[in-house]
This record gives C-alpha cells, structure tokens and sequence, in this order.
C-alpha cells in the first residue's frame, strides 16, 4: 500500500464518494433488502452477479456507513490503473482490491490478495461470474475464484448478493442511465462443507445466488 | 395571499400534530413491541405526511419556482416508478432517456412560463409522435404497441397529468391574482383528505367491498363517507378559493370522485403487473404514484375546469 493519503486526498475522495452515491440514489432509488443476514459488521464477503458497471457501487450505496468503510471491491487492475481519473475513484473513493486479470504474476495471487485483506479485517466484494454478464443468461457459471478463496478462508461467510433491475438502467453500449428502481437484496451465508468438490460447491453458492433472484417480494 | 396561506398552513399542521399523538397513543396501547402491523404503517404514514406538509409548505413560500420543481421531481419519480414496472427493452433505450431527461424539464419550465398554448398539447402531441418514432428508427418490432403505449401512458400519467398542479398558478382569475397556490393548497387537501377519510369510514363502517378484484381494502361505506366528508370540507374551505361555498362544494365532490376513480384505475395496473405498490421510496406509503394516484385524475379536471368557468 500507498503512504497514508494527504489531507486533500481524503477530503476529495469522501466529495467524490457523496456525489456519486447521491446520483446512484437519484438514478435508482436503490433499496437493501436484508433476507437472509443482517447488515452488521464482520468479515464477509458479498458475492453478486455483474451485469452492469455500476454493480459494486450499488451495493457499497446501500451498506451502511461502518460496513462501507471496510469493504473493498474487488475489481481488475487493468481497468482501474488506466487513467488517473479511475486510479483515483478507484484507489481512494472505493478502496478497490485490485487483481492483475491478464495473468503476468503466478495463478494463485489474487486469492492470496484476498485472503490478506480478508485477514486485515476487510469485507470483500466479489463478481464470481468474472466478466459483465452481457447475455440473455440470468448468470453466467462462476469461476473458480470463489472456491479457492473460500477453501484459503473457510470461516468466512460468502453472502449471496443479487442486484436487480441495474442492467436496464444501463444496458450494454449506452451512455445515459434511465432511472429505474433497483434492489440489492442479501441472501443466507454459503460456506464451504468439508470434502465439498469444487464443482459442487461453485453449483450450491451459483444455485443461492440464483434462487435469491426468484425470491421477488 | 400570506394571510389566508399562513392559516391554511396553522391548521394543516394543527391537524398532524393531533395525528402524531393519536399514532403516539395507539402506538403505546396496541403496538408497543411494533406487532401491530396497522398502527405500525399509521405511524409510518403520518411521519410521511409530516415530510410532504413541509416540502409542499416549503415550496409555496418559495412561489411558483419552488412549486414547479416540485413537481417536476415529483413526475421524475413517478415516471421512474412507471418505468420499472413496464416491457421497455434496449431499443427504447433513447425513447426513455428523451422522457426523463427532456420531456420532463421541458413540460415543467413551459408551465413556469405560462405557456398554456403549448404545454397544454406538447405532451399529447409532439411527445406522441416524436417517441415511437426514436423507438421504431431502432428496428425492434417485438411488442412495439405495448411498449409504445407504455411509454406514452406513463408520460401522460407522471407527468402530463401532475404539470397540471402547478398549472393552477399561472391562471388568471379576476380578484385572485397572486392567490394560485392556495388553489393547489385546495386541492391537495381535498385529495389527501379524501383519501384518508375513505380509509378512516371504510375502518370504522366497512361492510360492503366496493370493487373487490381492484382494491380489496375499499369499501362502499368508506367511498361515501370519504367523498362526502370531502366534500364538507372543500365547501368550509371556500374562503381559499375563487368560489362561493356551493360551487367549491361542487369542486370539492368532483375532485374526490375524480381521485376515487384514479385510485381504481392505478390498482388495476398494480394487480396486472402482481405487485402491492408502485415503489419503496415513501416508508409507510408504497411509492409516489401511490400517493399521487388521485392528484393525477382530479388536477387536469379540475384546472381546465377551473379555466373554463373562471378565466
């Protein structure tokens, strides 16, 4: 990490960080919907279908402020460390685990990077799916990084997350959102069960995530 | 126009001070766990209540400005609302940005201007035809009616009906100037009052389901009892309006059928799409066409009638 951000830093950082939740909140009127845990403080990590860029910034919305501060998006180095502007929002306004996606360091480094900050005390924020989800598809299959990080850290509860309504805000290719309600709605932890094959489990955490998605109120 | 509205205001917010103690005391007598799931929504209601008096008050002080945005942000999260619930896909994309974005700011600042000759039409007109065609250029002719209508009915609803709450300030009566938004005041109080009194009468006489497969929670007794006590109270508020007692009497009752039948109108859509209320915003109260359902079929009716009779 960084030296400690300057004073100027922090304060443009938490301006950015008002303006976009109040234009996150004025575009979809976002609502939590805590099914399965509450919304307290721990070590978690909130895993959610990605069909939009605006995925993780919905769910940071709609945290409450002792959750917000400690939890990091996990999101790929290549995008976030292309131009000052999202080196900055990403870095200091999001806090992002950033991960090299192309692949030039050794596999298993994300998931140590994960397990780090998951030690630290941080929460993490996941996209198992790995890529925007631009299909008819509800969800795509997960990759393996779920596993692999719930094998490193079996005690951490993998929340289900499942975003509504975001990928009709912003379809594929369009510049302007149209406001449309959204929901962020939180599903019953999923851990890893002893001796569970990686593929059984990628298939039990999708299927929670799925059946969150049909759990409409 | 100070005097009258101070007054009006003094009793509106008289009579939330006795709805929050009514709710306060129920609350303690039936609900002190929050088990209650009536009084729980009552007070959550009466909370919101509290909230929309003090914009709207706020928005008077502030004169035709401050009334026109809103309003404007009103339609902004009705047509929001709308939206959600309807078959709008990619190719409407444009259709729909146009709405917000243009449409809305467009429709708001031609009533600010009082440009009655065109923003009495500009929806229904130019918005009508302009839209399918952005829609059509993009060459998805999968349920294009439906969406189409859609789009155009939300419009219409959010926004073209509501625009005419602020409307009723740019009308000139003869002996009234400078008095239009205690013609608002009039008849937001008469929806709000109506509204309510229909549930208060249906609660304490309901027998008789008046449309059942529409809004199971609406009775005969509550229709009559409300629409008559609005009435009451739109003939005692006569001294706000431009009327004598029996013709805002008469305002008073068309208002209220006019919400009635909005209220009916707007479940029937609910019921279609299977879903309780418009939205989450409002805590106690759904979304906001929940609670703008009966402005939006009485305002147009009442404004033109207004002009027609009065200017």
């Amino acid at each position: 990490m960084p030296a400690k951000p300057s004073i100027l830093t922090r304060i443009s950082a938490s301006a950015v960080a008002g303006g976009i939740e109040v234009f996150a909140r004025l575009v979809t009127a976002v609502r939590a919907d805590w099914r399965g845990v509450e919304p307290l403080p721990g070590t978690r990590v909130y895993y959610a279908n990605h069909a939009s860029n605006g995925d993780f910034v919905l769910i940071w919305a709609v945290l409450p402020p002792r959750l917000r501060d400690r939890v990091r998006p996990v999101a790929g180095a290549d995008y976030w460390l292309s131009t000052p502007i999202k080196r900055f929002v990403g870095q200091h306004v999001f806090n992002a685990l950033l991960i090299d996606r192309i692949g030039a360091g050794p596999r298993e480094a994300p998931v140590e990077q994960m397990s780090e900050a998951l030690d630290g005390g941080s929460s993490l924020i996941l996209f198992p799916e790995g890529t925007r989800n631009l299909t008819a598809e509800k969800l795509l299959p997960f990759k393996t990084g779920l596993f692999h990080l719930a094998t490193a850290r079996p005690e951490v509860d993998l929340v289900p997350v499942w975003i509504e309504n975001l990928n009709r805000v912003m379809p594929k290719g369009e510049v302007v959102p149209i406001p449309l309600l959204c929901r962020v709605r939180f599903g019953a932890p999923v851990r890893l069960k002893p001796h569970e094959s990686k593929d059984a489990f990628l298939t039990r955490s999708r299927d929670a995530l799925l059946a969150l998605s049909e759990d409409a109120s | 126009m100070i005097p009258d509205l101070i007054t009006l205001l003094l009793w509106v917010g008289g009579l939330l001070i006795v709805a929050s103690a009514v709710g306060y005391v129920l609350q303690r007598r039936l609900s002190p766990e929050g088990q209650n799931e009536g009084v729980e929504n009552l007070v959550a209601r009466i909370r919101a209540w509290w909230v929309m008096a003090i914009l709207i008050a706020v928005a008077f002080l502030a004169g035709r400005t401050g009334v026109v945005i809103l309003f404007a942000l009103c339609s902004f999260a009705a047509l929001r609302e709308f939206v959600t619930l309807t078959n709008a896909r990619r190719a409407d994309h444009w259709t729909l940005a146009i709405s917000f974005f243009v449409v809305i700011p467009l429709q708001y600042w031609l009533v600010w201007a009082g440009e009655y000759g065109i923003y009495s039409i500009y929806i229904p007109v130019y918005a009508f035809l302009l839209g399918p065609i952005i829609s059509a250029l993009r060459g998805e002719t999968d349920n294009f009616l439906i969406r189409v209508a859609e789009i155009q009915w939300g419009l219409m609803i959010a926004v073209f009906a509501v625009s005419h709450v602020p409307a009723l300030l740019t009308l000139e009566i003869p002996g009234y100037e400078g008095r239009g938004v205690l013609l608002i005041a009039f008849l937001i109080v008469v929806v709000q009052m109506s509204d309510v009194l229909q549930y208060v009468w249906g609660k304490l006489l309901g027998r008789r389901k008046i449309a059942p497969r529409l809004s199971p929670g609406k009775t005969v007794e509550g229709f009559f009892g409300g629409v008559l006590s609005a009435t009451a109270i739109g003939l005692m508020l006569y001294w706000i309006t431009p009327f004598t007692p029996l013709q805002a009497g008469l305002m008073a009752f068309t208002i209220a059928i006019m919400g009635f039948c909005g209220g009916l109108v707007m479940s029937a859509i609910k019921r279609d799409r299977g879903v309780k209320d418009w939205g989450h915003t409002i805590e106690g109260h759904g979304g906001f066409i929940d609670r703008l359902d009966s402005v939006v079929f009485s305002a147009p009716i009442f404004f033109h009638l207004t002009r027609y009779w009065w200017t």
